[in-house]
């Protein structure tokens, strides 16, 4: 029987796992204030709770296709400070999805902090993509604060998508992401960020480019608005024949600050990696144009920034 | 119908002031194509860009369907009822190609109607719909789907700078069709800034504009003869696509 929820955890999941709503079915773990709240298993797809610490170990067998697996995650307590461990085994040749928002409703004056701390163990061949959603929302004074860290170890021919998205009302975030990629894996990353008022984001990636013929394409960007700062540092390292290209484009507003630094690391003769990174204002042109069409800047601002976060 | 009256754009130039456009008056009819031509640095652009109040005139007066406009910022002459193709179109990160025609057009377009749109300016329809606007398309397929947002809806005054700019053949000739499909219907004043011999042929009238001022201003069979010439003011048209 499908748990209740409340009207706040209701609304933060629509932000974080499905516009149309969080839905009780195949493979899911709810985590709200710290507790496990609900969760289901499929034919092939198996949701443990740790016995050591906080958290839940995904066991995601080879003959699962096209599933998807939600792991969201609510803090609507202020002053809750929720660590959780999350473990992905994920066997040779699986092809899954995995859904894991975060959101905090703080109405409160004390801090809510969630630490989501994720490794992936990615199988031969197997096909991933994950999916993470931030989003801090409440009328409390207390901060919103998402620090999650990721690893991923790929073995060979392993694919990985990380699509993440930090959608607004967060108010510190310090991400680490950590991945390592055998021969003939590929890796794909999509960072979005929106920053606001006095909101502060840093991103911390490091991809090591192991195997033979191992390949990485890191896409970050990000709009800073208000008086918020935003720090980026993906490192690309080629420790064999290889390629990765990062392109870090920021768009900055009002006494916004954005540091971009990207770093590319070659170790082997035959490592290729580019870099590329630009920060600016919203072009002038593009408001230009879009007001040809009869909106306002303002309107024609929200237009151009809700498609470059797209 | 739209009225120009001695409208003057300058600029400051290291203290110095410029004229661009120098004191122009012209009007235009309702269903009239209106060919503005003239040298390169001539202020056709400029004059252009005046009209649609990118920008802002130092004096004069425009008037369409008799109401004053003069003062009326770009997106205030958008919903008056005037459309504008850039010479050179901006590009969008993250914008996909059936979301600035829905943009353009107001509302959100079915599938079949923004194909429909591209297809009109020579571009292979449903393939576009969800590319980005950004580095991966070609000046020529930024230029049509330009002329795409402007053909979106329907205006009251409809510019185009430079629409052959940047285009080949096969999609002029398209591009070409799609202006006089317009023009046929005479529910648009059509203005368009080119050097292209085709796009002049098609005019009810003809413009030369050099060094800021309206230099000849008349009918097609009146103006286009003497632009055939050697005539120095028109020595620098193109006359080949």
């Amino acid at each position: 029987m499908a748990e209740l929820l409340d009207q706040i955890t209701e609304q933060v999941l629509r932000q974080i796992d499905s516009s149309a709503g969080f839905k009780q079915e195949g493979a899911f773990n709810l985590r709200q204030n710290g507790i496990s709240l609900c969760h289901g298993n499929t034919e092939h797809i198996k949701i443990k709770k740790k016995e050591d610490k906080q958290g839940i170990d995904v066991y995601i067998d080879g003959d699962t296709k096209g599933e998807e697996v939600h792991i969201p995650v609510v803090v609507s307590a202020s002053g809750m400070v929720d660590i959780v461990y999350n473990d992905f085994y994920i066997a040779d040749g699986a092809d899954v999805t995995i859904v894991a928002g975060c959101g905090i409703h703080n109405s409160g004056c004390n801090e809510s902090r969630h630490d989501g701390i994720h490794a992936f163990h990615v199988g031969k061949g197997a096909n991933v993509r994950y999916e993470e959603k931030h989003y801090g929302e409440g009328e409390g004074t207390g901060a919103r604060v998402l620090n999650p860290v990721t690893k991923i170890y790929m073995e060979d021919d392993a694919v990985f998508t990380l699509d993440t998205v930090q959608i607004k009302g967060v108010d510190s975030t310090v991400r680490e992401t950590e991945v390592t990629m055998g021969a003939g894996a590929k890796l794909y990353v999509v960072e979005k960020l929106m920053t606001h008022d006095s909101q502060t984001a840093e991103s911390n990636m490091a991809v090591y480019m192991q195997g033979e013929d191992s390949s990485a394409q890191i896409i970050s960007r990000s709009v800073a608005k208000g008086q918020s700062t935003q720090i980026f540092h993906p490192r690309a390292i080629g420790e064999a024949k290889c390629h990765a290209h990062i392109q870090c484009d920021s768009i900055i507003m009002d006494e916004a600050r954005v540091r971009s630094i990207p770093e590319i690391d070659a170790r082997h003769l035959d490592a290729a990696i580019i870099h590329e990174a630009a920060i600016g204002r919203i072009n002038n042109e593009q408001l230009i144009k879009l007001r040809t069409f009869g909106m306002t800047e303002e309107e024609a601002e929200n237009v151009i920034v809700e498609a470059f976060l797209n | 119908m739209l009225e120009v009256k001695n409208l003057t754009f300058k600029v400051n130039e290291n203290g110095v002031e410029r004229s661009i456009v120098k004191d122009i008056s012209f009007s235009m009819e309702n269903g009239e194509m209106l060919v503005i031509t003239g040298p390169n640095g001539g202020g056709k652009s400029t004059l252009a860009k005046v009209l649609m109040g990118i920008e802002k005139a130092d004096a004069g007066q425009i008037l369409l369907d008799g109401a004053d406009i003069s003062d009326f910022d770009i997106d205030h002459r958008a919903k008056a009822g005037i459309g504008f193709a850039f010479q050179q179109p901006p590009r969008f990160k993250g914008m996909t190609v059936d979301r600035l025609l829905g943009l353009a057009a107001g509302e959100h377009l079915p599938e079949q109607e923004a194909c429909r749109m591209l297809s009109a300016v020579g571009l292979c329809a449903k393939e576009y719909l969800k590319r980005e606007i950004d580095g991966t398309l070609s000046g020529g397929e930024m230029k049509r789907l330009e002329i795409a947002t402007v053909l979106a809806k329907p205006h009251k005054l409809c510019i185009f700078d430079e629409p052959e700019a940047g285009i080949d053949l096969w999609s002029f000739s398209m591009l070409i069709q799609q202006f006089e499909r317009i023009h046929r219907k005479k529910d648009q004043m059509l203005m368009l800034i080119s050097h292209q011999e085709r796009i002049i042929r098609m005019a009810d009238r003809i413009m030369v504009i050099d060094d800021g001022k309206i230099k000849h201003i008349g009918p097609r069979e009146e103006i286009l003869p003497a632009l055939l010439t050697d005539e120095p003011s028109c020595t620098c048209m193109d006359r080949e696509q």
